[in-house]
């Protein structure tokens, strides 16, 4: 598939409180933006396990954008920073499973920054499109069979995590 | 102790009684000043006012000298260089754009900078590093019945809070202190002396002059003590015209405070060129 | 589990959703995914025509699930749980789509948008799949509240309250209610003396027979929940016994130690001994320890001697007693900003530099001049400076905007025109005259013959014994320097050094500029994040008399409305424990932000008391073993939903 043709598609997971209703301004202001996001919806965004994320990956999204309240603004106090904390974690899980870190992304949108959101989901499609489709790497590794030709240089992934990566299978669904 | 230094313009000109005096007060103190090979001008306030991108790369530059030579404190006696100085180091440390810009320039001359220099003030390294009981271990002749006003200049403070108050700075009194003389209140001691539109606006000048002139007389100073050779050449030089503009009758030396330091410390007075100053002086120098 | 029957219903919204999305097509596809029984699109779902439709689906298809594909669940979600609950059916077997804010307002493409839509829809039936029936419960309400801060936005709540014949209980930390206008000589814009229009209310608070008055007092531990606080207050020992002293007064006439006023704002002394000022209530003494001369070298003893009651009591200690509440009213008000932070307002350099609250001292017949304004010196001053916005609105001290000064200030400029005759400078940036009739008195004042100097006063210098305030007047376009005799400092309210210990104590949050943050900016200005806790006042942002006294009553009607209702609805997406899975390694505990998640030590497992959980899921997701969950959030439903959005 050549990237002028990929639609990437993207899950959002947003909090009930600034980031959820913020894509709802987006909505009553009549911004428009890419339908590439599917977003679903936790009370915190503190509720966002890793799991949550590779089971997006796992089920072929191209990308997962986590949002929650501005540093400060969090209905439950600090269930943001919460999240921030875990998004170290979780970046590295996904260069673990050879995912490339702009295909997760963790931002701040208050209930009153519709265009922000639709902004942030449009530049993330861009940065997506330009990425190109997500492959797992028992795919990639396909290609690395005798035979499929000189195998692609994979320069974010070291050779030994690759292997990991397949060697305890590609995603870490349920 | 060895540290880089960076003289700057004035130091080798107008301000050479600054430089002399500093650099014999640290060598009693032990301290060894080093000048930074081919360095060049901070790129002060009228570089920085036209042409900032420039004015910065200029810093960067000497910071960038020290850093090759292995240094990793850069000592500045002008206020003017410090607070240039210190503006790049800052920039550098905190601001990726400016870091960029920096690095850039710094390239097409074929140079980097790390970011591994630190900019120090004189007065901070006296004060804040070396000590008051080292200073006042040094003191041999303290003054008696000198009354001193530290007046410190708007650039140490300014713009961001560095070593002392920008407002109340503190640091100039607690070393005068030490050489026994006694350090008067001075309400104005951060105000501007209008040193960088003196050549522009000498009618303002003459008025932000008078009235840090007024101030020390009015608490009955012996001496001005400065920490910038702006601010020396301003309130010493400009005595007489403000005399002549506002019929006063101001004649109070003002001396830095290095060369206070020095006499309290008993150092050889050649080596303070205390005679270059337009009103002598006098009294603080023959006790 | 018995059959699940999913019904779905895909609203057109008139031609809001219809417009952008093929709605008959969604339903069809709908129609075609696992479990679902019925699919429908209908014009508008959330009118009675479409709530019936579902009414009528779930009694003839024997519905048990329903997914309604429409606007936000922000919107609607509580209205289609009730239709559901009118069916017979739990309220929570019911999922929403949000296709309209999330589809067809946002999406270019009818195509793209039906395509949107069918994967949200496919989503939630595959997550309305593992919803389980959950029910609201309800706690007892205790029907006694707290009000802490005896200010006037304290005293009003506790008015209001008792009116209606409930238990107030009011702590205050000084030794008298009243707060900070019980300092002020005079109120804008009418003028009417402060004390006059305050003390009644003071007086009503300590007589009422429902509300309790805790002064010289701090509340030190906050515990429990909304309807159900127990809270532990400090009496500080006071060394006089209330009930035998008759406030007569010879003890702090003949105590010999002299200390500062606070009250006076340090203007005036007063005694060891004392009543902060003559209208207080209590209007009882209160032995000042750290300055007392018994307490500091042992003798003296004097106050003691010449109490006719015996009341002075030295041995008297703190006393800690937990009372409990249903709800919490926050009304601790505020500071002013230390106006020796700016060396260049001259304050603590110049004798004639004084701040606005020891101006009002100055003005007041009841403060240490007995009314009249006069320099260090004596004597009347005959230039007066009165400088707004010292500290408000400036990068380097406060950003925001202290509101009330601008009023204040041209109030103290009119006192110091009547009270001295002289010249009066008023220094301004802008005159924010926003309030019901505060234009006018602008103009009033301006008629007085004030003058008015369009800038910041920046610096205050002395010279030659006499002052000047430096400015640009930004109407002249010159810079100035005007000499005055007398410069009053309008400085910026600020929140009380203590504000981050009280947060703390009571689950407040604060906003960027140290005050009390509301749940909501403009539509709950009184409720906070936790539940039954309400901030009025000066402490939630700077604030004038009205606005205080409207947040005081607005703040009763809150603890009222809680009140009256006798029960707490407590939600019933809350945290649960799989006891069987639990390791007992109490991540748990320290993340919750409400102290939700306790440990019970011979189990060895973590408990949620639901009553304190707010469902925010924080401690699920850090669950080490899945032990953790959230009700109608749990692991399978998202997981259900993250795997079929993309299915389409």
């Amino acid at each position: 598939m050549k990237n002028g043709d990929f639609e990437p598609r993207i899950v959002g997971i947003l909090c009930n409180w600034c980031s959820y209703a913020g894509a709802d301004l987006a909505g009553i202001s009549r911004i428009k933006y890419p339908a590439n996001i599917r977003i679903i919806r936790v009370m915190c965004s503190g509720r966002v396990e890793p799991t949550f994320v590779l089971k997006a990956f796992a089920e072929g999204a191209d990308g997962v954008l986590v949002s929650g309240c501005h540093p400060g603004d969090c209905h439950y106090g600090e269930g943001n920073y919460k999240a921030y904390a875990r998004k170290v974690l979780i970046e590295k899980l996904l260069h673990q499973f050879g995912i490339e870190k702009e295909r997760f992304k963790l931002t701040w949108v208050s209930a009153n920054e519709g265009e922000r959101f639709a902004q942030i989901v449009s530049e993330m499609v861009s940065e997506i499109k330009e990425i190109g489709p997500y492959r797992p790497p028992r795919e990639r590794m396909r290609e690395l069979q005798p035979g499929a030709g000189t195998p692609p240089a994979p320069g974010w992934l070291a050779e030994e995590e690759l292997e990991t990566a397949v060697a305890g299978g590609a995603v870490a669904g349920e | 102790m060895n540290y880089a230094y960076m003289p700057g313009c004035s130091s080798h000109s107008s301000s050479r009684d600054y430089e002399m005096s500093a650099l014999a007060v640290l060598k009693a103190l032990g301290v060894q000043l080093e000048e930074i090979k081919d360095w060049n001008c901070c790129g002060s306030t009228p570089v920085s006012s036209v042409a900032p991108v420039t004015s910065m790369a200029l810093s960067a530059r000497n910071l960038a000298l020290a850093e090759e030579a292995g240094y990793r404190e850069v000592v500045v006696t002008c206020s003017s260089c410090y607070s240039m100085l210190k503006r790049a180091e800052t920039y550098y440390r905190n601001d990726p754009a400016a870091r960029e810009m920096m690095a850039g320039a710094l390239k097409t001359m074929g140079r980097q900078f790390e970011g591994m220099v630190t900019v120090k003030h004189i007065l901070e390294l006296m004060v804040y590093h070396l000590g008051p009981e080292r200073l006042a271990a040094a003191v041999t002749k303290p003054l008696k019945d000198v009354k001193i006003v530290p007046y410190y200049g708007c650039l140490l403070g300014r713009p961001q809070k560095a070593f002392d108050d920008p407002e109340t700075p503190t640091s100039m009194d607690e070393a005068l202190r030490i050489t026994g003389a006694e350090v008067l209140r001075f309400d104005r001691k951060s105000k501007c002396c209008g040193g960088s539109v003196m050549l522009t606006k000498q009618k303002a000048v003459l008025r932000l002059v008078e009235e840090i002139l007024w101030e020390a007389a009015d608490r009955g100073a012996d001496v001005i003590a400065v920490a910038c050779p702006l601010c020396q050449l301003n309130l010493d030089a400009y005595q007489t015209r403000v005399n002549a503009e506002f019929g006063t009758s101001y004649r109070i030396p003002v001396l830095y405070f290095t060369q206070v330091l020095g006499i309290a410390m008993g150092l050889d007075k050649k080596h303070l060129a205390l005679g270059k100053t337009f009103v002598p002086a006098g009294r603080v120098v023959n006790i | 589990m018995p059959d699940v029957r999913i019904g779905v219903y895909v609203c057109h919204c008139g031609s809001n959703i219809a417009d952008k999305v093929d709605c008959a097509g969604v339903a069809e596809f709908a129609g075609g995914l696992p479990k679902v029984t019925i699919a429908r699109d209908y014009q508008y779902m959330c009118a009675d025509p479409g709530q019936d439709l579902i009414r009528k689906d779930i009694k003839d298809h024997k519905l048990n699930r329903v997914v309604v594909a429409s606007c936000s669940p922000r919107m609607h979600e509580p209205t289609f749980r009730k239709t559901l609950e009118s069916a017979g059916l739990n309220a929570y077997f019911f999922e929403m789509a949000n296709i309209r804010e999330h589809v067809s307002w946002v999406t270019e493409g009818r195509e793209q948008a039906t395509e949107k839509a069918k994967a949200l829809v496919a989503a939630a039936v595959a997550r309305v799949f593992y919803h389980e029936p959950l029910y609201e419960r309800f706690a007892d309400m205790n029907k006694r509240t707290l009000v802490v801060g005896g200010g006037i936005a304290g005293i009003e709540a506790a008015l209001k309250i008792a009116a209606s014949g409930n238990q107030v209980v009011i702590v205050e930390k000084e030794p008298s209610i009243g707060g900070n206008m019980a300092k002020l000589d005079k109120t804008f814009p009418t003028l009417d003396c402060s004390a006059c229009i305050l003390t009644p209310k003071m007086v009503a608070a300590a007589q009422d027979e429902n509300i309790t008055l805790y002064t010289y007092a701090e509340v030190e531990k906050v515990e429990g929940y909304v309807g159900n606080f127990q809270v532990t207050i400090r009496k500080k020992a006071r060394s006089v016994d209330m009930d035998k002293c008759t406030g007569c007064g010879i003890c702090y006439n003949k105590c010999p130690a002299k200390v500062p006023n606070e009250f006076d704002e340090g203007l005036g002394m007063r005694k060891a001994i004392y009543v902060p000022f003559p209208q207080a209530v209590p209007n009882k003494p209160v032995i000042d320890r750290q300055n007392c001369t018994y307490f500091q070298k042992g003798k003296c003893g004097v106050c003691s001697k010449v109490c006719p009651t015996g009341a002075v009591d030295y041995a008297q200690e703190d006393q800690l007693v937990t009372e409990d509440f249903g709800a919490i009213i926050v009304s601790t008000g505020f500071e002013t900003l230390d106006p020796t932070l700016g060396p260049q307002w001259g304050y603590g350099r110049y004798d004639n530099v004084i701040t606005a609250l020891q101006f009002e001292r100055l003005v007041n017949a009841s403060g240490p001049t007995q009314g009249k304004v006069v320099l260090k010196d004596g004597t009347v001053p005959k230039r007066v400076a009165v400088l707004h916005c010292v500290g408000s609105r400036d990068l380097n001290f406060r950003e925001y905007c202290s509101r009330f000064c601008c009023m204040s200030s041209l109030k103290l400029a009119h006192l110091a025109k009547e009270k001295t005759g002289g010249e009066v400078y008023s220094f301004y940036i802008d005159m924010r005259a926003f309030g019901k009739g505060y234009e006018e008195f602008y103009n009033r004042v301006m008629e007085e013959g004030i003058h008015f100097i369009r800038g910041k006063g920046t610096e205050v210098i002395q010279r030659a014994g006499e002052l000047f305030v430096r400015t640009e007047d930004t109407l002249l376009g010159k810079y100035r320097e005007v000499p005055v005799d007398l410069v009053v400092l309008n400085v910026a309210t600020v929140p009380r050094a203590d504000a981050e210990k009280v947060a703390q104590t009571f689950g407040i949050q604060r906003s960027p500029d140290g005050f009390f943050l509301e749940a909501h900016v403009k539509l709950e200005p009184l409720k906070t994040a936790t539940d039954g806790v309400f901030i009025a006042g000066g402490c939630q942002g700077p604030k004038d008399i009205p606005d205080s006294v409207s947040q005081g009553a607005g703040a009763a009607a809150e603890a009222l409305s809680l009140i009256e209702a006798g029960k707490v609805k407590i939600s019933p997406v809350v945290a649960s424990v799989d006891e069987a899975r639990c390791g007992g390694c109490k991540a748990c505990l320290a993340l919750c932000p409400y102290g939700a998640v306790d440990f019970d030590d011979e189990k060895k497992v973590a408990v949620v008391n639901e009553a304190v959980c707010k469902g925010c899921g924080t401690c699920a997701a850090s669950c080490a073993s899945g032990a953790m969950g959230v009700r109608h959030f749990t692991d399978e439903q998202i997981l259900a939903q993250i795997g079929e959005v993309l299915a389409v």
